[in-house]
């Protein structure tokens, strides 16, 4: 093999970017892998299942950290922002910022200084529905295993008092953030998604009425380690739900919000009628969609599994709007596509089934990229050297951001081998 | 390498507040092990302290302090043994004093207290010195031969994509292609789908562009009307013999012997020699799958591209929609056909065909699925097909019937883009027949959004079958392995090669072998060259992993490998059966023949070997069993009331890092189980559960991951395997008087730490409740 030439960036420790990451290690290549949460997983360290298998993604993460554990041709940075690239294939300058965790390497994880803070701040990780300390471990399984000390507590005497619990030094309350310059030959971007945001669907109700969460709010209270430790219950008044409604396309396949088809929630909000039933053998589930989109032989098996329980009932018609009884129910209202009735479907509770955004749709990557309108990140092969993996390049679920990762990979490889 | 031992015990992180470090340290000590202490070891200074012993020649070091999934970096010492002794997690973490309280002066040497805890800690130090002294360093295997020479099976889009990308990284690609011509269903259609940005436009056909760039690679050499033979030996030395389709050779590929012929007319199993004798019947005129072609060609990996071909539908399956009975009715891709060679014209008269229907679902009873194999892909294509119909008559007219429009992602904009054409009529709908009218055909269809039946004149009706991949009639891939030609797994898959694993979608259970295109999922060009990328990639990965002797996922990096001690083989096959990734061949009397780079290191073979001569440098019958044998047994000889022992076998893949999860939550459960991790619960040989039991334990678990459809297993059949040795170790141990409760296997998936400390518990109860194990104090 020729000799390698230069290193490789990749922007964005989520899944796809793991991947991309990883496979080049493997293959023998230097790797740069910059996340700018203080752990590494992106979205899929935020979801209780995969669909079809439902399957923890942890366990496909563990081995993905023990891959790094194992391979120092990978280097992680966490906390870390590109805030500019420039140059050219095979010839890249990369300026990172990194902000403080206020925590060293010395961290051991005992977890004292989490026991004598008094500050709680609302967990992001679980999108405020529950409250964390403010020197906290963002999840259990987190890598690196490091807690972080919340910039919102710096300067207040909890922070003093976390840094006197410290037995090992490890809290830094002056660590400040820095720049670092990295000389890479190429880039891969996978910077991922941000769930729509839910409030701006006017019709729906979401934000207005407590018992209307959100597919990724779902997948917090369904995970053993989310806020309510996987039970699933109303936020109102923390009841079981006997009945829950999705409304599909949420947001997604929408002119005024998000025109194209985010690919995952038909198959989400199926896999999550499996969290529902499996607490709650009695509760019925509603499905409103436009199209089920299962397509192949195994989403298509695992669609027909659901379609079989009796609990369960899809409305082909898209929710026009919601209205909030005095007990907290979420009536439904929807017009049957296929009956042409119009239905008003009272539930305990509803979830909503919002799309993915790319993270670049709010704010450009700081590099010279294509996209289309939707803020997507246009792969241009002939040019090379940068290239956009996963969901920051369309709509995609796990296993085909993965393939498409794996292939961007050798992308990259190729712009140092020419 | 002569071993120069240290013993590292930290203090932090609560380890020296919970346990009697002197008693600790006492142990090592007693073997003749030094040991250090350090309140901080994973700090600088600890670090140091470290580092100076290891200048001064220590070579061997075992830490205790917290568990192996962390500081990983801190404690690697190259050239070194390093083994982990987990006293945080799961010890002190997990049995915190105010649920274990230590024992006050006076209780101390007494025979009716101990101290659970401290036992565990000690246990555990003990364990990990006697794994230590049985350990090596691995070194790295490299085969005889070596190449980074890459073959491509199938000379479609995909093939040809997956060629030109090895070829752009640097490497010699082969393509062969059983037709007389590359290009595959890609150079037979009018139009394709957008394959980019803004996915609104059929375009041209790309296949002739990517065929004009392969031929400027002169690293790619392409073999038209060529088919593989076999491929025999392991990644980076692959032998493959080529052949041309339908030829009968010397070097076709040997068939296992179909179960049935494996018994005589009784119904009872022939004899190993017997059978030998039937299966060198069954393959006469076959050269076995050792012998290797002396004109085979070297390969180091192998894409499989093969593809697929038309869903052929089975008798009258669709007769309700008229396929068979009436000639204008077809399916996509003889549609495509006619609309390649021209404009569309009714096949029954030749007339031109107007008014065409296509059917996306075939709707029987209130079953609304697509056709068999079919995905977004046959979606996509019946939009396309109407939009051919537009092309070819200024006032020919399309309706779409579907159940789900199955367009997901930016595939969107081109189902909006179709839906801005006034003649195509896209509706959901059940078709429930179809039926000849005149000179054209009525389509009948319910439930539609247009109204509850409607009918439509159709001069053709087209079907929106699916896409068969070629592993459903063929092996294709012909491997001279002793399990047989094809890839395994596809059974879950309907003949598809898939991966079963979403975090790893090229895995597979043939090393070096890369599925990409329709033989993995029916998909479209456009995710069939992103997947020939992907593959080619994994199939570069593997070829260099060989050369640096280190094993493919998902142990990337490991150097050991499965070492056997021949001379006690008694030719039983089970590791040539069981490896969940054919690595083994035996040859005619049974003797396995290793093949190191396809293995991935689970250990599977070791666990299956009754002879036990199988096992790792770093890993192996010895060391795990001299780990079992250091377990303190206590008996009534030592306390009124000895404390029970028991046994866990951890999968550390997932359920070890569980309960190193119940540990950080500290969540706690019984001090008296011992834990081990393994590679994979394949990996457990029944010896270390007899060894467990016949000491005097009173119960031996394995935790692992889930078995069956949706396994989670990263070795596929691991704990599976496991499984079944379970249930007949429970035969074993029955003939012994004991009970079979005494040993059990659990799954645990790696997020259930809040449910392991009762499945502990509960079991530790069990097995109290059938009181010791009678072997103890022998």
């Amino acid at each position: 093999m020729a000799e390698n030439s230069g290193s490789i960036l990749v922007v964005g420790g989520g899944i796809s970017g793991l991947t991309t990451a990883l496979e080049a290690a493997e293959t023998g290549y230097e790797v740069f892998l910059v996340e700018k949460n203080p752990y590494l997983g992106g979205r899929v360290s935020q979801l209780n299942q995969y669909f079809p298998k439902l399957c923890p993604p942890s366990c496909g993460l563990e081995i993905n950290f023990r891959r790094i554990k194992d391979n120092p041709k990978i280097k992680v940075l966490t906390l870390a922002e590109v805030e500019e690239v420039h140059g050219k294939p095979g010839n890249y300058d990369a300026t990172i910022k990194i902000s403080p965790r206020y925590v060293n390497e010395n961290c051991t994880c005992c977890g004292d200084c989490e026991n004598v803070c008094e500050t709680e701040i609302p967990s992001e990780f679980n999108f405020g529905m529950n409250k964390i300390r403010g020197a906290f471990l963002p999840f259990d399984m987190a890598f690196p295993s490091r807690y972080v000390i919340s910039p919102q507590i710096i300067g207040t005497e909890d922070a003093k008092r976390c840094k006197a619990a410290c037995k090992y030094d490890a809290i830094d309350l002056d660590m400040a953030a820095k720049t670092i310059n990295l000389k890479v030959g190429a880039v891969v971007w996978a910077t991922g998604w941000e769930p729509y945001d839910a409030a701006k669907i006017d019709n729906l109700g979401f934000a207005r009425y407590p018992n209307i969460i959100t597919n990724m709010m779902m997948e917090r209270l369904a995970s053993p380690s989310g806020p309510t430790s996987g039970k699933i219950i109303r936020p109102s008044d923390d009841k079981e739900p006997e009945s829950i409604a999705f409304v599909q396309c949420a947001g997604s396949r929408d002119e005024n919000h998000l025109p194209y088809c985010s690919y995952i929630c038909c198959m989400a909000s199926l896999k999550q009628t499996t969290y529902i039933r499996e607490c709650y053998p009695d509760a019925k589930v509603y499905i409103f969609y436009i199209d089920v989109r299962a397509p192949g032989q195994r989403y298509e098996k695992f669609y027909k599994k659901i379609k079989a329980d009796e609990n369960v009932i899809l409305i082909k018609g898209k929710v026009a709007e919601v209205e909030e009884a005095e007990n907290g129910n979420i009536t439904v209202v929807a017009e049957n596509a296929v009956t042409g009735e119009k239905i008003r479907q009272e539930a305990e509770m509803v979830v909503l089934a919002t799309g993915m955004q790319p993270t670049a749709a709010a704010k450009k990557l700081p590099a010279d990229l294509r996209y289309n309108a939707d803020g997507f990140v246009i792969n241009d092969f002939e040019k090379g050297g940068m290239f956009a993996a996963g969901c920051a390049n369309k709509p995609a679920d796990v296993v085909s951001s993965n393939q498409n990762a794996t292939g961007m990979a050798l992308k990259a490889i190729q712009t140092l081998r020419n | 390498m002569d071993k120069k031992y240290g013993v590292y015990i930290c203090t932090g992180c609560g380890i020296g507040d919970a346990l009697d470090m002197k008693e600790l340290c006492d142990v090592p000590e007693e073997e003749g092990f030094p040991v250090k202490t350090h309140p901080f070891l994973c700090g600088k200074e600890g670090v140091e302290l470290l580092k100076t012993d290891i200048k001064d020649g220590t070579n061997t070091l075992l830490i205790g302090a917290c568990s192996r999934r962390v500081n990983f970096d801190v404690f690697r010492f190259d050239g070194c043994i390093v083994d982990r002794v987990n006293l945080r997690e799961q010890v002190v973490w997990s049995h915190p004093r105010s649920e274990f309280p230590a024992l006050t002066e006076e209780q101390k040497g007494d025979e009716e207290h101990f101290d659970r805890v401290q036992m565990l800690a000690e246990d555990y130090l003990k364990m990990g010195m006697a794994k230590v002294g049985k350990i090596d360093l691995p070194e790295p295997y490299k085969p005889d031969t070596f190449t980074r020479k890459i073959l491509v099976i199938g000379g479609g889009i995909t093939g040809i994509s997956a060629a030109i990308d090895a070829a752009k990284a640097g490497y010699e690609v082969t393509i062969v292609e059983k037709e007389a011509h590359i290009g595959g269903y890609a150079a037979k259609v009018r139009k394709q789908l957008p394959i980019e940005d803004p996915y609104e436009e059929l375009i041209p056909p790309v296949i002739q562009a990517k065929i004009d760039e392969l031929e400027k690679y002169s690293d790619i050499t392409v073999r038209t009307n060529t088919v593989v033979a076999r491929i025999a030996g392991q990644p980076g030395e692959f032998t493959v013999t080529l052949k041309k389709p339908g030829e009968k050779i010397e070097f076709d590929v040997p068939f296992p012997l179909p179960e049935e012929m494996k018994l005589d007319e009784n119904g009872k199993d022939l004899d190993v020699e017997k059978q030998h004798e039937v299966y060198l019947e069954y393959n006469k005129g076959r050269a076995d799958i050792l012998t290797i072609d002396p004109s085979g060609e070297a390969f180091g990996a192998v894409i499989l591209a093969a593809g697929w071909r038309p869903y052929e539908p089975e008798g009258d399956e669709f007769a309700h929609l008229g396929l068979g009975s009436l000639p204008d009715v077809v399916t996509n891709c003889q549609f495509e056909e006619m609309a390649a060679n021209g404009k569309i014209m009714r096949p029954s008269d030749g007339r031109e065909a107007k008014s065409v229907v296509f059917v996306q679902s075939p709707g029987k009873g209130d079953d609304d699925s697509d056709f068999e194999y079919a995905g977004s892909v046959t979606s996509l294509v019946s939009l396309k097909q109407a939009k051919y119909v537009r092309e070819d008559y200024e006032d020919g007219k399309a309706y779409i019937f579907y159940q789900h429009m199955r367009t997901p992602g930016l595939a969107e904009n081109f189902y909006k883009s179709i839906q801005q054409d006034e003649g195509i009529f896209l509706t959901k709908g059940e078709v429930v027949s179809v039926s000849k009218n005149g000179e054209g055909m009525i389509v009948e269809a319910d439930n539609t959004l247009l109204g509850e039946k409607i009918s439509v004149k159709a001069d053709m009706v087209v079907l929106a079958t699916g896409m068969v991949p070629a592993t459903v009639d063929d092996p294709v891939v012909n491997l001279a392995y002793r399990q047989g030609p094809s890839f395994r797994d596809i059974g879950l898959f309907d003949g598809f090669c898939d991966s079963n694993f979403i975090c790893f979608p090229y895995e597979t259970q043939r090393t070096g072998i890369y599925a990409a295109g329709g033989i993995r999922r029916s998909m479209t060009m456009e995710e069939s060259i992103e997947d020939a990328t992907g593959a080619a990639l994994k199939a570069i990965q593997c070829i260099e992993s060989v050369d640096r002797g280190v094993s493919v996922h998902p142990r990337s990096g490991d150097m050991s490998f499965p070492d056997f001690f021949f001379q006690r083989c008694t030719q039983c096959k089970r590791c040539t059966d069981e490896c969940p990734f054919g690595a083994l061949d035996d040859d005619e009397k049974g003797t396995p023949k290793p093949n190191p780079a396809r293995c991935r290191r689970c250990g599977t073979c070791m666990g299956a070997c009754p002879e036990r001569i199988i096992g790792f440098a770093d890993y192996n019958i010895d060391s795990v069993g001299s780990m079992v044998k250091a377990v303190g047994v206590p008996s009534e000889d030592d306390y009124d009331e000895p404390p029970f022992r028991i046994l866990g076998l951890v999968c550390e893949n997932d359920a070890y890092p569980a309960l190193d999860m119940a540990g950080l939550n500290r969540l706690s459960f019984s001090a008296d189980v011992r834990f081990i991790p393994v590679r994979c619960l394949g990996s457990v040989n029944v010896i270390w559960i007899k060894d467990a039991l016949s000491q005097g334990m009173d119960g031996v678990f394995l935790l692992g991951c889930k078995h069956g459809d949706d396994y989670q297993c990263h070795f596929v059949k691991g704990s599976e395997l496991a499984d079944v040795r379970m249930k007949k170790i429970g035969e074993a141990l029955t003939s012994l008087a004991l009970e079979e409760e005494r040993v059990t296997q659990f799954e645990v998936a790696i997020d259930d730490c809040h449910k392991l400390p009762k499945m502990i518990n509960d079991f530790v109860e069990e097995v109290e409740g059938l009181g010791p194990n009678p072997f103890k104090g022998f």
